[in-house]
């Protein structure tokens, strides 16, 4: 299993999470996060002093995945986030040993 | 007081203008609470509270005798302590003040000490001890608003027979107190700035406001408040407050204009503090010119007014007096601009407008003496309340917020997760 994190701009979260939705991933973690890369940041003027805002705001999104699935799902993601522009993101998997569905008490696969 | 006649026309608008000045308050709060971080709002917005009630106890106690009682020895200096004193004679219903109730009188007129002071506030924002503020806030009120007032709103023959020097001898004109009020509260401020010193991180780190809608919000009900500050200064329902009433709208339209105007060229973008700040900046520089100008007069002083103060903003960067949220770019230069130009603009006395320069010579006067008399003192009594309770924060409390530090709050809190637990209440620990 992997758990897979994305990112994203804050604009495209609907269209991954649709195109996600349409291959079948029915759960994910949706998080505000801020962060800078190479897009770098913005300016901001307030009373004629400006500032430099480098963190700018972006989405983690966080979903669970069987391991046959990860390259399918990534490549959803990476298709559906993607505007061709910098600051669009980064997508990264994560090994993951165990999974409990808290309800049934399911674990492994069956648990994602 | 001799057979006075209540007018009950002039009473409902003096009623409704004293309600209007009160909601300043709120207005001012806001409009200040939304300049700073999120870690000091609510200590921006007790400043003004705390304002509020310890300047009009003291207003009722002996603030209005010293400025609405006669003039010692004649001198327009300040007025006789023990002649209303706890508005003796004047809290009935049947005294009265011109031709409106003594006490209407006396609550209008008292919230316009509150103000001038809660406005000092937005110089130390987020690192002056409350307590301390607060003792200021009383000596500054008694030492130098009360004579202040004295000088420029008591009038002979109105409340008593004698009374101030800058509006009976010298004769320079502030209806609503651009003099009494701004520049005496902008140079305040300055001195309060110096005093106290520069914010941790003041020039290096960010300090933006954390909420501009509340700021915008503010501005609102601060010219809508104004409208009881400049038209209800006619102490009547009349031409006089009509006419402040349309030059308190039109000088602020233009002092909007003016600032974004300013702020497109300068810095590439017109914002909403910007326009925030044009509309005080156009509402402080009509303030003592409200009455004395015609309608193009009002759109001249509030265009040069809001140009002015967005040049003015930057000073503080240059000259490094952390003014934190620009009294003095605003107040002492909006109130100077105001109190300058009625000496140009003025109907039948500007310069450009049929008089001479007797007038302005006369204007300059009373915003020296204002400026000179506010800013030594307030230096002086900022210095002391330093020097024996101490004025400032803790690094460290001001680096963690003074919301948490003074006051054991913060401003928000956006869920109901890791609230903590209770620990005990004010009557004591819960079984």
């Amino acid at each position: 299993m992997k758990l897979i994190t994305a990112i994203l701009k804050p604009a495209k979260l609907d269209d991954v999470k649709d195109a996600l939705h349409a291959v079948g991933i029915n759960g994910m973690t949706v998080s505000e996060a801020s962060g800078f890369g190479r897009q770098g940041g913005h300016t901001e003027v307030y009373r004629g002093a400006e500032y430099t805002v480098n963190l700018v705001p972006k989405i983690r999104l966080e979903v669970l995945v069987d391991d046959k699935d990860v390259d399918s799902v990534l490549g959803v993601i990476v298709k559906s986030a993607s505007t061709g522009s910098i600051g669009d993101g980064k997508v990264w998997t994560t090994p993951i040993d165990q999974v409990i569905r808290v309800r049934t008490g399911e674990r492994g696969p069956e648990a994602i | 007081m001799e057979a006075a006649v209540i007018n009950s026309g002039d009473t409902a608008w003096m009623l409704m203008s004293a309600g209007l000045v009160t909601l300043m308050i709120p207005g001012l709060v806001l409009f200040y609470g939304g300049m700073v971080r999120v870690k000091s709002v609510l200590n921006m917005m007790m400043m003004s509270f705390g304002a509020l009630a310890i300047v009009f106890v003291l207003w009722i106690a002996y603030g209005f005798s010293l400025v609405f009682g006669d003039s010692v020895n004649g001198s327009g200096l300040i007025g006789d302590v023990s002649q209303f004193a706890f508005l003796k004679g004047l809290d009935n219903s049947e005294a009265v003040i011109g031709t409106i109730p003594a006490a209407v009188f006396v609550g209008f007129q008292g919230m316009f000490a509150a103000i001038t002071v809660a406005l000092i506030s937005g110089a130390i924002a987020d690192r002056a001890k409350f307590g301390a503020w607060l003792v200021f806030a009383g000596i500054w009120a008694t030492v130098v608003y009360f004579p202040v007032a004295h000088w420029v709103f008591a009038f002979d023959d109105f409340v008593a027979k004698t009374g101030g020097w800058i509006a009976n001898d010298l004769g320079a004109l502030d209806f609503a107190g651009g003099t009494a009020v701004h520049i005496n509260a902008g140079a305040a401020g300055l001195a309060l700035a110096l005093v106290l010193g520069k914010r941790v991180g003041f020039g290096k780190m960010p300090m933006r406001p954390h909420n501009l809608p509340l700021v915008m919000l503010g501005a609102g009900l601060l010219w809508f408040g104004w409208f009881g500050f400049n038209a209800g200064s006619a102490i009547a329902s009349n031409g006089t407050a009509g006419l402040a009433l349309l030059n308190t709208i039109g000088a602020t339209a233009a002092a909007v204009l003016a600032w974004l105007l300013v702020e497109k060229m300068r810095d590439g973008h017109a914002t909403s503090l910007g326009a925030a700040s044009g509309v005080v900046a156009g509402l402080v520089a009509i303030t003592p010119a409200c009455a004395a100008v015609n309608a193009s007069g009002a759109l001249i002083i509030g265009a040069v007014s809001g140009a002015l103060c967005a040049l003015s903003v930057g000073l503080k960067f240059k000259f490094g007096f952390d003014d934190s949220l620009d009294v003095v770019a605003v107040h002492l230069v909006g109130g100077i601009v105001g109190t300058i130009l009625i000496g140009f603009v003025g109907v039948d006395i500007g310069l450009f407008n049929g008089g001479g320069t007797e007038q302005l010579i006369k204007q300059a006067i009373g915003a020296g003496a204002v400026l000179a008399y506010s800013f030594v003192l307030s230096y002086v009594i900022a210095k002391l309340v330093d020097l024996t309770i101490g004025f400032r924060i803790s690094v460290e409390q001001e680096l963690a917020g003074i919301d948490l530090a003074v006051h054991a709050e913060r401003g928000y809190e956006f869920s109901d997760n890791n609230q903590g637990n209770f620990l005990a209440s004010s009557r004591g620990a819960q079984e």
